[in-house]
């Protein structure tokens, strides 16, 4: 208990003293590495300190074991979950509705009908139909796939028909005068104008998706994946593993979101919120 | 009022295209049980066929509308069956839980504002956290805090909590730094103390950004206690209707629970609007 204080007030200490540090690109880095670490070793310390139960709390240490010594079936779980149902089901939707917001930006009549509905639908507990899907689609990842498409669709719908009626009057009227044809504007004005809002979308379906897929599963599923592992080794109590579980859905949900982000960077490097970092 | 015309054409082909699909999901049975009666469909039967059977792989939407009429006005409140009832019941929790979010929110958007080793520290694991999928652990909380003795009304409030936090940490952060360098020097040559500054210009100024993100809090909020309920053995709520449904082949059910869900979320997002307006309106800033 007194080791675990301890840990805290020091971890806290040196990140007072670090944030007094200015311009110094490392302590950028240091202070949120030191905010986690003084949380997993408080995490450990009072986890043994109070006895608590394996059931109820496990320690990192039991995580990190059990993550390790179950590798082969964490990786099975993650292919099924993942690759197989939240990655198909992100294209699929948001292929969907980047090619439907192309169709409705040509049309002011669909935009103003659509953007209010689309807003309203993406802040729908759109992952109650789950249980539909999995009725239609059977337990396999079809049906994943198909809750994960329909959850990326609204946001992504909504921030991309923003996007493209970004570009400037000025600039729309620019392309006119030079002539060009409504796929040269697209791709030369309205595609790039419209990239740092695509990219938001993206952003917030890389979230969506790991969460639909996963509890899509808890309504069904074959004996393997994500959400399964999560629903029976909790039914076990066998609490390790769940974190580990959960371990691997943070690590993929995290590397998604920052492979987006790269993504991002590379694709409008031009654009002022990627500057001066 | 322009966008009017151009909402409800888009409502009317969404309502169309899922007719269309109620035929095309239920056609299948329809021809079995028709073969197994030997008779044969002609379009128009085919089509009511679908339109009206019982354990439907897609209701149609008047089904539902049916199914949300029974369960709402003829039922009584008090009944298990009723849909106001479920709906009360996600309602506390999602309410709950979103006053505990956002309370949590400001609170932490203040300290990360007001200390520096606060924001480089604890501002990325806010951001790390919404990378856990928080609603897959969600059984997993409540069956923990089950075991612990918590039931029913706080696991759920505290999965409800997690979700709608974030929304307002990150709007409130954003909020209490938009006023200008100048604003914040104009305070000092008025020699107004920290908490003056605070009141008088930074939570003026950040009320926008407040309410943009109490709304996407509210709805996530109710996101969260309906899937926390899902785990809970199927006793009350929307997200145990929903269950229950799918359990026993209920399709009309599933559907009226997903739209209850979808009228509560309009309804708690429509009553922060509705507080944004009146308090922005008293504080100047009417539109």
């Amino acid at each position: 208990m007194i080791a675990a204080l301890a840990i805290w007030v020091g971890g806290w200490w040196a990140n007072v003293r670090l944030a007094r540090i200015t311009g110094n690109r490392w302590s950028g880095l240091a202070a949120p590495v030191i905010f986690g670490t003084t949380l997993l070793v408080l995490w450990e310390l009072l986890v043994r300190a109070l006895n608590v139960p394996g059931a109820i709390l496990p320690p990192p240490s039991a995580i990190g074991l059990a993550f390790a010594s179950n590798l082969p079936t964490l990786w099975a779980d993650f292919v099924q979950t993942f690759v197989k149902g939240a990655l198909s089901g992100y294209i699929i939707g948001c292929g969907a509705a980047f090619l439907m917001s192309l169709a409705v930006d040509r049309s002011d009549f669909l935009k103003r009908g659509l953007l209010p509905v689309g807003n309203f639908v993406a802040a729908l507990p759109i992952i109650g139909m789950a249980p539909v899907f999995v009725m239609w689609f059977g337990f396999g990842w079809q049906s994943k796939a198909a809750v994960v498409a329909v959850m990326c669709f609204f946001p992504m719908l909504v921030n991309t028909v923003q996007g493209l009626a970004a570009a400037d009057r000025m600039q729309s009227d620019l392309m006119r005068t030079y002539a060009a044809s409504p796929l040269q504007a697209l791709t030369k004005l309205k595609l790039p104008a419209a990239s740092p809002f695509i990219f938001n979308g993206l952003k917030i379906c890389t979230t969506l998706a790991l969460i639909g897929a996963i509890v899509a599963e808890f309504f069904g599923s074959p004996t393997l994946g994500m959400g399964f592992r999560i629903s029976t080794q909790v039914g076990r109590l066998a609490l390790d593993m769940v974190w580990a579980v959960i371990l691997v859905a943070a690590l993929a949900g995290s590397t998604f979101y920052g492979v987006v982000t790269l993504l991002e960077r590379a694709a409008t490097f031009w654009h002022p919120s990627q500057r001066g970092r | 009022m322009r966008s009017l015309v151009p909402i409800l054409t888009v409502l009317a082909a969404m309502i169309a295209i899922w007719y269309a699909g109620a035929v095309y999901l239920n056609a299948n049975w329809a021809y079995q049980q028709a073969e197994r009666q030997d008779r044969v469909l002609t379009t128009s039967q085919l089509i009511a066929e679908t339109w009206s059977q019982d354990r439907p792989r897609l209701p149609a939407p008047h089904q539902v509308a049916t199914e949300i009429w029974e369960t709402t006005v003829e039922k009584k409140i008090t009944s298990k069956r009723s849909l106001i009832y479920h709906g009360w019941v996600t309602l506390s929790v999602t309410l709950a839980g979103f006053g505990f979010g956002a309370t949590l929110g400001i609170a932490l958007a203040i300290g990360i504002v007001y200390s520096r080793a606060m924001d480089m520290s604890v501002m990325p694991w806010v951001i790390a956290s919404q990378t856990i999928p928080i609603l897959a652990i969600a059984p997993m909380i409540i069956v923990v805090l089950n075991s612990v003795g918590m039931q029913g009304f706080i696991p759920k409030a505290i999965i409800a909590t997690y979700l709608s936090f974030f929304p307002v940490t990150v709007g409130m952060v954003k909020g209490l730094r938009a006023p200008s360098g100048m604003q914040l020097d104009q305070m000092k040559t008025w020699n107004a103390s920290g908490l003056q500054g605070f009141i008088q210009l930074r939570l003026p100024s950040s009320l926008p950004y407040l309410f943009t993100s109490l709304k996407i809090a509210v709805a996530a909020s109710l996101v969260g206690t309906v899937i926390g309920e899902l785990p809970t053995g199927a006793v009350a709520g929307l997200g145990a209707r929903l269950l229950a449904g799918s359990y026993y082949g209920q399709t009309v059910q599933i559907w009226s629970a997903l739209f209850g869900a979808a009228a509560l979320a309009a309804l708690l997002i429509v009553a922060v609007g509705l507080i944004e307006r009146i308090v922005t309106k008293r504080m100047g800033f009417g539109r």
